[in-house]
């Protein structure tokens, strides 16, 4: 595994605070189908996360298969590390 | 179907190399009230649920498969400098001697993980009060296990899951109460 620079956790860690706030207001949406601010502020949330997760994907390789990524030349999925090694 | 992401839910980090520890916390790995109790419990009850709910156990269900994966992460991290003497010094000469440092659905006593643990009783109702008591009964453990630890990198991940069960435990509360709703509503007719 290549070794990767201290702001591969830095931009890791603002997916995961991003995505943690989409996780919180969707089960909360489930059971609140009807506030219109939390579904403005998950909409919100969701184009943020996109955005950053392609950036990062584009230093680190792919976060995800099954074409919720694109692929790179050559395949890039091993490309970034397993979650428990970093 | 499901996708995996390759990124933890919540960042884990450990002090120090402590499979003691790791004993301790793989209850809630293969435990009654651990992770995949959790996931396999929520994603088998909701074919039978009503409508309403079944987009919660389902999320929920999914997040527990995360939460899984954290609790990997800190097994694996506390135990792979781990010498055969400190698996032994620790507690873990028996998982060694089947597993290496390879990880296994067992509780803390090494019993392996049952399908006993979990229930689906085709009754909505039952159904939410098992997963509501199943949210507390871990909420607790993960208290137990802050505890037990002295790694402070460590807790921070472990004071993270115990709050998700707060939460989780939350909207299985607020589930309750809208199919209590709707059963009232269909007694009007």
């Amino acid at each position: 595994m290549k070794q990767l620079p201290p702001e591969y956790y830095t931009e890791l860690e603002e997916i995961q605070a991003v995505d943690f706030v989409i996780v919180e207001l969707v089960l909360y949406l489930h059971t609140h189908p009807d506030d219109l601010e939390a579904v403005k502020q998950y909409n919100e949330y969701v184009k943020l996360s996109k955005g950053l997760k392609k950036e990062f994907e584009k230093k680190y390789g792919a976060l995800t298969s099954f074409g919720y990524s694109y692929a790179r030349y050559p395949f890039d999925y091993k490309e970034a590390p397993w979650p428990w090694q970093v | 179907m499901w996708v995996y992401e390759k990124k933890l839910q919540y960042p884990v980090r450990v002090s120090t190399c402590n499979p003691r520890l790791a004993k301790y916390l793989i209850e809630q790995y293969g435990g009654a009230d651990g992770e995949l109790a959790a996931a396999l419990r929520y994603l088998n009850q909701r074919y039978t649920i009503p409508d309403k709910v079944v987009g919660l156990l389902t999320d929920i269900g999914t997040e527990e498969f995360a939460h899984l994966e954290m609790i990997a992460t800190m097994v694996y991290k506390l135990t792979k400098d781990a010498t055969p003497d400190q698996m032994k010094a620790a507690g873990l000469a028996g998982h060694f001697a089947d597993h290496d440092k390879a990880l296994f659905y067992h509780n803390a006593a090494g019993v392996p993980w049952t399908a006993t643990y979990i229930q689906a009783k085709g009754d909505p109702i039952a159904d939410l009060y098992e997963d509501i008591a199943a949210e507390e009964k871990a909420r607790a453990t993960y208290q137990w296990l802050i505890d037990l630890s002295d790694d402070p990198d460590l807790n921070d991940g472990l004071r993270y899951l115990r709050e998700r069960e707060v939460i989780h435990s939350q909207r299985f509360r607020e589930a309750v109460e809208i199919l209590k709703e709707d059963r009232g509503k269909k007694k009007v007719f």
